[in-house]
């Protein structure tokens, strides 16, 4: 885990000291609300329906034992004892007061965190593989760039005020967690024709309003080019980013609309220059950091004892993952119990989750963008302990990467942008199909639910992905299919018409019913039999009975 | 013709709080919805949102909102996220305004 040097301490409580002295020029009235709500946002504090929400960033996902038991504190402290991890990584608190949000920000340095950059036209937190370090599949652990785009642009003066928000999602793998190809930039690591890692860069994916897969702008970048690659990247966006239209400032417009072959020959020209004007990144730094993501000490493979719970097994196929050293596991701690609001924990739980680290698995924790919680190392004797300790806090349920594995955006229940609510969907979803036999049956299933069109549901690469809108005064709901988010990343598909609030989950359900009568074997999965047969059946089966009604 | 003028209310969120208050014919703040003031014409809305705006380091967000009238003569939630800012969410019933009623 990275540690904060003297800079890094001094800039986090120089910030908190400052947002103390705008709050309390805000309660005074010597700061107007115009005034402060960029201050405000400016350190992840929003404004929603029923309340202040406060988003704490997460750097790449990754966490101990300690910074999870501190954000267990203030749940119990400042908030109503629970907190919502997002499909940016972060972890949003619902319920903060105004005056107490400094005294919050203290209690974060106090164990190195910050809500720096959560929101605002900048570089937003820099996301990565959940499973880096530790994955099977992977070339380099991708956080030491991580930490290192962190410290670039954390307050880098020249992209505070960009044309809209910007985001960077990064992968080690080339099997893609990350949704990488969602990012205004996405890096992949790949390695050259003489095997040195690098990155393959994509410019312009995004989804909300527009949703459009990033496009490769570079399919080779060695690693020491990249800060400065980076910087003409910014450079280029930040000079011809649309500012007249909020709608149109991505960084996906602008390469749509210049077209990718000319923004690329932008982006080298620039780069040319700042190759040159950019002195080497201090070899010193760049090792301090790279210690900072080396492996733990793993211990040496040990006997295990064989898998008698029917429990313990289900929950090893299903949310268990394999590590790069054989006798170790990957752990994914499902935040999606049947009936529950994916991504939240309440400070028992993160408690919970804190100790199992701490003891068993070397002090690592990591939140996945879809909303879960991941132990990356460890070693396979302690799989029937954690599951015995996940299980006492309702925190085993084996549905990873199953139909009750939603990812949900806190919809209208919570967020002032929203058109219809979102988690209530997704747990009626889970409750229909709580059978695990049946949810085993059907398969890998993504299921995406956004509550507006700005899609932090990540709805449009869903295998099934559902949008809540506002349709005459009345919750409507769309529905996508055969979205991808991974390597293989495509936007999907609208079926047609959309559904009422009480017909979106009987929808769902001829929706899957479809596909296992059409599967050819029970290993084909949703998603391929969608790729084979097209959208034609799948629409004919979701909107049959609609027709039948009307009839 | 013109279409019917939907009686209007004034609300927004405490400063301190964050949570949904709205603005009262007595010229004051209440958490009730039930005691919010309706403007029934278009002069009448202007001159709310006025009058409820003028208190800029209590409330913020402050805005006009489509308002139904209860069959006691009282504002009532016109849209579904004004039911839903009566409430709270809907997958925590013991959070939010709608935990303080049980």
């Amino acid at each position: 885990m990275y540690q904060y040097n003297d800079f890094d301490q001094a800039f986090v409580r120089e910030r908190v000291a400052e947002f103390r002295d705008q709050v309390e020029r805000r309660i005074a009235g010597s700061l107007t609300e115009a005034e402060f709500l960029p201050l405000r946002l400016r350190n992840g504090l929003y404004l929603q329906l029923h309340a202040y929400m406060f988003r704490i960033a997460i750097p790449y996902g990754t966490l101990n034992s300690r910074k999870m038991r501190q954000l267990a504190m203030i749940a119990d402290r400042w908030d109503k004892g629970y907190g919502h991890f997002t499909t940016r990584q972060n972890i949003q608190f619902n319920w903060p007061k105004l005056r107490d949000v400094p005294d919050i920000l203290d209690a974060l340095a106090d164990v190195e965190m910050h809500a720096n950059q959560t929101s605002g036209n900048c570089i937003r937190n820099v996301t990565a593989d959940h499973f880096a370090g530790a994955a099977a599949d992977e070339i380099e652990d991708p956080r030491a760039t991580a930490e290192l785009l962190r410290q670039w642009s954390t307050d880098h003066p020249e992209f505070l005020y960009l044309p809209r928000k910007f985001k960077i999602g990064i992968t080690g793998a080339p099997n893609d967690r990350a949704a990488t190809k969602t990012h205004d930039i996405g890096l992949r690591m790949v390695r050259s024709s003489d095997g040195l890692p690098g990155y393959e860069v994509s410019v312009g994916g995004g989804l909300g309003r527009t949703p459009i897969i990033g496009k490769v702008v570079r399919e080779y970048l060695p690693k020491a080019d990249l800060i400065p690659y980076l910087e003409a990247i910014l450079q280029v966006y930040n000079l011809a980013g649309r500012r007249d239209n909020k709608f149109k400032a991505r960084l996906k417009i602008l390469v749509n609309e210049t077209g990718l072959d000319e923004i690329r020959q932008q982006i080298e020209a620039r780069f040319a220059e700042k190759r040159a004007e950019w002195p080497p990144i201090n070899p010193g730094l760049l090792a301090e950091i790279e210690a900072a993501f080396t492996p733990p000490v793993f211990e040496p493979a040990a006997p295990v004892a064989p898998v008698l719970s029917a429990g313990l097994r289900s929950f090893i196929d299903t949310n268990v993952a394999e590590h790069k050293q054989p006798h170790y596991a990957i752990v994914t701690v499902s935040l999606k119990p049947i009936g529950g609001t994916p991504g939240d924990a309440t400070s028992h739980q993160m408690r919970v989750l804190a100790d199992i680290a701490e003891e068993l698995g070397h002090d690592d924790l990591r939140i996945s963008h879809e909303q879960n919680v991941v132990f990356p190392h460890v070693p396979r004797r302690h799989l029937p302990e954690i599951y015995d300790r996940l299980k006492a806090a309702g925190l085993a349920t084996a549905n990873i990467g199953l139909v009750s594995d939603i990812i949900a955006c806190p919809g209208m229940d919570y967020c002032s942008l929203a058109t219809a609510r979102s988690i209530p969907v997704a747990q009626e979803i889970a409750e229909t199909f709580a059978d695990i036999d049946r949810q085993r049956d059907i398969g890998p299933l993504k299921i995406k639910i956004s509550g507006c069109i700005n899609a932090c549901g990540h709805h449009h690469v869903g295998h099934i992905g559902i949008l809540g809108l506002d349709r005459a005064g009345v919750e409507n709901y769309q529905i996508t299919l055969g979205g991808d988010a991974t390597e293989t990343a495509v936007v999907g598909d609208k079926t047609g018409p959309g559904f009422a609030y009480d017909e979106v989950v009987p929808a769902v359900e001829r929706l899957i019913g479809a596909y296992l009568d059409m599967r050819t074997e029970p290993g084909e999965t949703f998603l391929e039999t969608f790729r084979r047969v097209g959208m034609g059946p799948f629409k004919a089966a979701l909107y049959e009975e609609v027709r039948s009604d009307a009839a | 013709m013109a279409r019917k003028f939907q009686p209007q209310m004034a609300t927004g969120n405490d400063l301190f709080e964050g949570d949904v208050v709205y603005f009262t014919s007595t010229g004051c703040w209440s958490r009730d919805i039930g005691d919010a003031a309706l403007a029934v014409n278009s002069e009448a809305a202007d001159d709310l949102l006025a009058r409820a705006s003028a208190f800029p380091n209590e409330v913020v967000s402050v805005y006009l909102v489509d308002s139904a009238i209860d069959d006691r003569g009282r504002a009532a939630p016109a849209h579904f996220r004004e039911v839903f800012r009566t409430r709270g969410p809907s997958n925590y019933p013991e959070h939010g305004r709608q935990a303080e009623s049980v």
